[in-house]
């Protein structure tokens, strides 16, 4: 102490921890404001009309719902193979297609379809997306393994790039419905390339409820005359997310591949010491994270209505943020981490300023990784279940 | 017919030639010990005989059927099974489900079950753990589990790399009283030990490798006496 009081320090070196923090909550109150951070309107807004809180959650939750089977993709390849698959947003964005695919020819898109529709899509989605990732793993990462992870990462951008102009490809696709009927599909063939083709649309899963959703009085002790709009997409999102992580949980837990996999992830060499075909054990993880972004796909088709082939980049980068936030590697994680980014990007959207809502949760990521490097539930090394 | 069989064994890390030309065989029910210094290639040659190292000449038999051309996952299937340098047990994984995983190549539940029993009347140490996660068992229950684990395999040719390494002298005494029952129980293993005199006092034979070649071979007994073993690994002095 005595020290440090007559340390011969200049005082322009003592006074800069001090004006740098001063510098720091200048820059954010003055940025904040730009990117609608502006604590009295928030509150005003807030306290005027608090229904709107809720119904905020619930479109963060069903969106969390959707972020959270992506990020289980991420999550589980990175608990095993320590890498990361930046192909796996499209294969999210593929599966989209097949979805949409599948559903518009099971009933036609301008109609409604019923409830079963968006279930039996659930089946050749998932088995698109674990198709095409169990192909990328095997002929894009596995003989790459063995070099340095920067090499297997490249690779990964660069099957990216190959699924996305696949995308590109069928959403130009004038087959498809499309959100907008008076464009040709042809027409967009011509400018494939520079310009993603336009939004297809999905057909309006809803079979127990018609209009916008099910009014639901929950909020009278705020107000009488709220009601909450709870629909039966949000429902079917959420419900889905929750059997699914359920399922996967007990999946790795309880059966031989699931154990397996968790060895692997904890050790490979001891794992192909113990007589587990590692190379199939890591391509079966791919396939289950392709399974499940086809399984996102169709819940993100019957959630947003729209697709198209530029929706991997989004939904990519929030659920590989998730993923990250929750502790690399671990299910609940994801599934947390998701809950979070959901229920903050819906809050900024309403309430600060949809523009910067991404801004928002990327510092909050990069706050998350200082405090916590290994994310909320996870530790040292990444945790499988 | 030797149970196991390695002869002319070279295995490369890249350029660094390992293994120049190994020659050891196994015969069953038999305790055979490979000892040598650090970096002499003990380790090497067990990973090479399991498969996950691919000899660049020479050929390895188990039973007289050849191993170097098989993946690891179906050498565990014929029957070598290994309680690896360092235990490389699965921290996050319980007690019982190590052992599982040990078994991860059996499908005869009813077997799996019982040779579980007999790794607790081994071990009872890993019955009063069985729940706890490995990673947090000490270093010599973490030995014994990544035995218990390699047994699970119910395998014909044992492997067991440093089973001594890094415990106090009382556990090292405790593994090795399990050795011998093992021994006595007809259990055939190839123990790859730095600490020659211990290893010398369970085996029936041993080789001696230095700089991946055996320099030296014969009846344990006839090893513990020999003046170049005494002077290069039993410290000098006689027991
Ligand atoms: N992965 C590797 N890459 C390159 N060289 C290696 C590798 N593993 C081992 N070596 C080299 O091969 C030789 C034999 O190593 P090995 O691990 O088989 O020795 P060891 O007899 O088991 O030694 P220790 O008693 O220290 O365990 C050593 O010179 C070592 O440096
Ligand atoms: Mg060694």
């Amino acid at each position: 102490m005595e020290r440090a009081l007559n340390s011969p320090v200049p005082l322009s070196k003592r006074f800069w921890p001090v004006f740098r923090t001063i510098a720091i909550v200048y820059v954010i109150l003055l940025l904040g404001q730009q990117a609608g951070l502006e604590p009295g309107r928030i509150v005003r807004e807030m306290t005027d009309n608090p229904v709107i809180i809720v119904q905020q959650l619930i479109v963060g939750l069903a969106n969390a719902a959707i972020i959270t089977i992506v990020a289980l993709g991420y999550t589980m390849v990175y608990g095993i193979v320590e890498s990361i698959n930046f192909a796996h947003s499209s294969v999210f964005m593929l599966t989209t297609f097949v979805a949409l695919l599948t559903m518009s020819w099971l009933v036609n898109a301008e109609t409604k379809a019923p409830l079963w529709v968006a279930i039996v899509a659930f089946i050749p989605a998932m088995a698109a997306g674990g198709l095409i990732n169990g192909l990328v793993e095997r002929y894009a990462y596995r003989s790459l393994r063995k070099n340095a992870k920067i090499v297997g990462l490249i690779a990964g951008l660069g099957m990216d790039f190959v699924l996305q102009n696949i995308g590109l490809q069928i959403g130009a696709f004038g087959k498809l419905p499309n959100a907008y009927p008076n464009v040709e599909g042809i027409k967009f063939l011509k400018i494939l390339g520079n310009q993603n083709a336009s939004p297809k649309s999905f057909p309006a899963v809803n079979e127990f409820f018609s209009g916008p959703g099910i009014p639901v009085n929950v909020l009278e002790f705020i107000d009488p005359h709220a009601t909450l709009r709870i629909t039966p997409a949000d429902l079917l999102v959420i419900i889905t997310a929750v059997v699914l992580v359920f399922a996967l949980n007990w999946f790795v837990k309880n059966t031989r591949s699931g154990k397996a996999m968790r060895a692997v992830a904890q050790n490979p060499a001891a794992a192909s010491m113990m007589g587990i075909d590692v190379d199939r054990i890591i391509n079966l993880t791919y396939v289950i994270g392709g399974a499940l972004a086809g399984a996102a796909a169709v819940m993100f088709g019957v959630y947003n209505g729209t697709t198209s082939s530029s929706i991997g980049a989004t939904t990519g980068l929030n659920s590989f943020t998730a993923a990250v936030l929750g502790g690399v590697g671990n299910i609940q994680g994801a599934a947390l981490g998701a809950v979070f980014i959901g229920l903050l990007s819906s809050l900024s959207d309403q309430f600060i300023s949809s523009r910067w809502t991404n801004a928002w949760v990327f510092m909050t990521l990069v706050l998350v990784m200082l405090i916590k490097p290994t994310g909320i539930l996870g530790t040292e090394g990444g945790e499988k279940a | 017919m030797a149970i196991l069989e390695l002869k002319n064994v070279h295995t490369y890390y890249g350029n660094i030639h390992a293994l120049k030309g190994i020659n050891l065989t196994v015969e069953e029910g038999e305790v055979v010990t490979l000892i040598g210094s650090n970096g002499a290639g003990k380790t090497t040659t067990l990973r090479t005989i399991q498969g996950l190292l691919k000899p660049r000449e020479g050929s390895i038999k188990l039973n007289g059927e050849e191993l170097t051309k098989l993946p690891p996952h179906d050498v565990v299937k014929r029957g070598v099974s290994q309680s690896p340098e360092g235990r490389l047990v699965f921290p996050r994984m319980s007690v019982k489900e190590n052992l599982e995983m040990g078994a991860f190549q059996r499908n005869d539940k009813d077997g799996i079950a019982a040779d579980m029993e007999k790794v607790f009347g081994l071990f009872p140490r890993m019955k009063e753990r069985i729940n706890q996660r490995a990673g947090t068992l000490s270093g010599g229950e973490q030995q014994m589990l990544a035995m218990g684990r390699a047994l699970m395999a119910k395998p014909r040719v044992l492997l067991l790399d440093e089973p001594s390494m890094g415990l106090a002298p009382i556990l090292v005494d405790l593994i090795f009283d399990i050795i011998r029952e093992l021994h006595h129980q007809k259990t055939t293993i190839l123990l790859v030990e730095q600490n020659a005199r211990i290893a010398l006092s369970v085996a029936d034979r041993g080789y001696v490798l230095e700089t991946g070649e055996i320099v030296l071979s014969g009846n344990a007994k006839d090893l513990a006496h020999n003046p170049e073993v005494e002077a290069a690994y039993l410290g000098g002095k006689a027991h």
